[in-house]
């Protein structure tokens, strides 16, 4: 069985039971999170909810203490960054990660650049060319425009970067892209730029997860949204099912009382 | 699901114009910060500097002045090539020129002491900068250490090293012919126009091949005119510079060393997948590191290679003076292989910069000595100007560091 072939229904990426804790911290306790291919999910939770703990663990930067990693249906072990990688799944971090110094071709490249056949590859000549036409392709693709593939990538607008960082996890035949904060810090045109990007991940058929603090922005782009409470899984609400007012109150706790913790998703299908 | 949020929308309008102007910027801004422009701007410093010493002096533009500036500048042209690996680094190595004194002592003394012939001397004085590279490199590295510490220590504990290689003399005079030849020999009429023509070859070679490959991928080439022009461009320098230092001895093999390791180390960093990664740290250390480059490794490598260069030099400066004694790679030399490449515009932060900055800024910081000299000026005034010069090159290069940070941040 392919992934594709189960694209629409089940997971792509899937965490069964997730725990995690640092010394006395238990940040993540007991988390179920499934995505989809082709689907947008919206990870939201106040500061300290497990947030960043959730999508390390996704890209392998932490391993969890109990719990199971399936990718495509089967069980994984991820245990390193590169393990992820090696599934498909990119990570975007918040600083975005990018070589101010290097044009756009070379940040999409970095780490894997391509080398020329023939006798110049034993001296690791670059294939420039080869490079920048798949940049060309992939820009093109996502509809991300820029100057040019020949700019240094630090004299570009935030939006700029923060598609440059995306298309970049896109090189290694991601299958599920992470997306730390993509909007904060960003200006009204930019944010909008970053968002329909997105989109176009969805409409590659990606699975993309969207950590953010800006409602707004979840509500525009998003299918699904994942509220996490004090490292528990306070409930998955289908985006047109439910209201701005309704995950505000699930994020801050109001809605289910200060020690709540058994089980949301049922209280919240009983509603 | 997918089907309904499918709204490709190619940019509002507002984004668009906002990107037309940001575009605007690039072609001025952007080409002077990667040093596009930069090199221009080198260049033209570098006719204004000869132009007012040929005004000055008139044996400043002769063909005997110009073949001793080009043996004066290849020693400290080579120490700044691998200077300027460790520039692009964002590290830097403070112990460069004692180590290519001491070097060069361990070759005389292996050479004139103990009888070893030219070739093995040069090797083992070249290997012990290798490993003096690989040692510094590996302390910055494994303690973490700011590289600037550490080879300040090297430049203490190497000038030891140093004299105590030396011994009780200080002096080890060098007459084997071979090492003598480094900076004794030149080439002259067929032998230099031969030379030029395969620089030139070579040049038109790598230019056309690379228009090729641009074409076979389907993207914008340069046109077969501006092609054209750069390599008639090259070919008239070359062959200029062969046809004027032929008026006197002719084309010093120090200097074709020091070009020739100026071609090998450019290609290196634009060319090939090391030289990616040198940039990409300097650029970004953590952003290297989480695309699965080997930083450590690639850091330690950048030493060696620069303790490395250090070494070839100081045997050049060794074979020039014919003597190695105990001011070798000492006085000014440290600051002038440093100076070098910042004038002709590295950057000190890391990242920017190419290695052509070793010759160009080696050639700026010589001339004003060379034309200094010639005008019998006292050291005092020397130091002034040198070091105004190196001033006003770091403060070009901040302020260009300012002007990105402001361009960066929207």
């Amino acid at each position: 069985m392919t992934a594709t072939a189960n694209a629409t229904d089940a997971p792509l990426l899937e965490l069964r039971g997730v725990s995690k804790r640092f010394g006395a911290v238990e940040a993540l306790t007991d988390v179920d999170f499934e995505l989809r291919a082709g689907e947008v999910v919206g990870l939201v939770g106040d500061n300290g909810a497990g947030k960043s703990t959730l999508v390390k663990v996704m890209s392998g930067i932490h391993s969890a203490d109990a719990g199971e990693y399936r990718f495509a249906g089967e069980s994984q072990h991820v245990a390193a960054p590169s393990d992820a990688t090696a599934l498909g799944v990119a990570t975007v971090y918040q600083d975005l990660a990018l070589c101010d110094n290097l044009d756009v071709v070379a940040n999409l490249f970095v780490g894997r650049e391509e080398i020329v056949g023939g006798p110049a590859g034993l001296a690791h000549e670059l294939d420039e060319a080869g490079m920048e036409k798949q940049a060309a392709e992939l820009l093109k693709t996502l509809t991300v425009t820029i100057p040019s593939l020949r700019a240094e990538v630090g004299l570009m607008s935030g939006g700029q970067r923060q598609s440059i960082a995306i298309a970049r996890s896109l090189i290694g035949e991601a299958k599920v892209v992470l997306l730390d904060e993509p909007t904060a810090a960003l200006g009204v045109a930019q944010t909008k730029q970053v968002l329909d990007l997105i989109k176009r991940l969805r409409e590659q058929g990606l699975g993309v997860v969207v950590i953010s603090h800006n409602l707004a922005d979840v509500f525009e782009v998003v299918d699904r949204i994942f509220v996490l409470r004090l490292g528990r899984r306070a409930g998955v609400y289908e985006i047109g099912e439910t209201s701005r007012e309704e995950i505000v109150a699930v994020i801050t706790g109001a809605e289910f009382g200060e020690d709540d913790g058994r089980e949301p998703d049922a209280q919240e299908r009983a509603r | 699901m997918s089907t309904t949020a499918a709204t490709p929308q190619p940019g509002s309008p507002r984004a668009v114009v906002e990107d037309e102007r940001r575009g605007g910027r690039f072609d001025v801004l952007g080409r002077v910060a990667q040093g596009e422009l930069g090199s221009i701007r080198v260049v033209i410093a570098l006719i204004v500097i000869w132009a007012i010493f040929t005004i000055a002096n008139s044996n400043f533009l002769t063909a005997t002045n110009l073949v001793n500036l080009s043996l004066q500048i290849a020693a400290t042209g080579t120490i700044s090539v691998g200077v300027v690996l460790v520039l692009l680094l964002g590290e830097i190595d403070l112990s460069v020129a004692i180590v290519s004194g001491l070097c060069a002592a361990i070759m005389a003394v292996l050479n004139v002491n103990h009888g070893w012939a030219a070739i093995p001397a040069i090797a083992a004085g070249v290997g012990a900068g290798a490993a003096i590279g690989l040692f510094q490199g590996s302390v910055v590295t494994r303690f973490g250490i700011p590289s600037f510490v550490v080879t300040l220590a090297g430049l203490i504990g190497w000038q030891g090293v140093l004299l105590w290689v030396l011994g009780s003399t200080g002096t080890v005079n060098i007459t084997d012919p071979t090492i003598v030849d480094l900076a004794g020999e030149f080439f002259s009429g067929a032998g230099a126009w031969i030379l030029a023509a395969v620089v030139v070859a070579g040049f038109a070679a790598a230019t056309l091949n690379a228009r090729r490959r641009r074409r076979a991928a389907g993207l914008e080439a340069a046109s077969p005119q501006v092609v054209a022009l750069r390599i008639v461009a090259v070919a008239v320098v070359t062959f200029g510079v062969v046809a004027v230092l032929d008026q006197d001895r002719g084309v010093p093999l120090a200097l074709v060393i020091l070009l020739a390791f100026v071609i090998l180390f450019d290609y290196v960093v634009r060319r090939t997948r090391f030289g990616r990664h040198i940039l990409a740290v300097g650029g970004s250390a953590e952003a290297a590191r989480r695309a699965g480059i080997r930083v450590t490794r690639i850091r330690v490598l950048v030493f060696v290679l620069a303790s490395t260069m250090a070494a070839c030099g100081g045997i050049l400066a060794a074979s020039r003076l014919l003597a190695v004694n105990q001011s070798s790679g000492g006085s000014d030399l440290l600051l002038l292989a440093i100076a070098g490449p910042v004038i002709a515009g590295t950057s000190l932060f890391g990242g920017r910069g190419t290695v052509w900055s070793a010759l160009l800024g080696g050639l700026i910081i010589g001339s004003i000595s060379n034309g200094m000299d010639l005008l019998a000026l006292s050291s005092s005034v020397k130091f002034m100007v040198t070091g105004a010069v190196l001033l006003a090159a770091v403060v070009v290069d901040a302020a260009a560091r300012q002007r990105r940070q402001r361009a960066g941040r929207v």
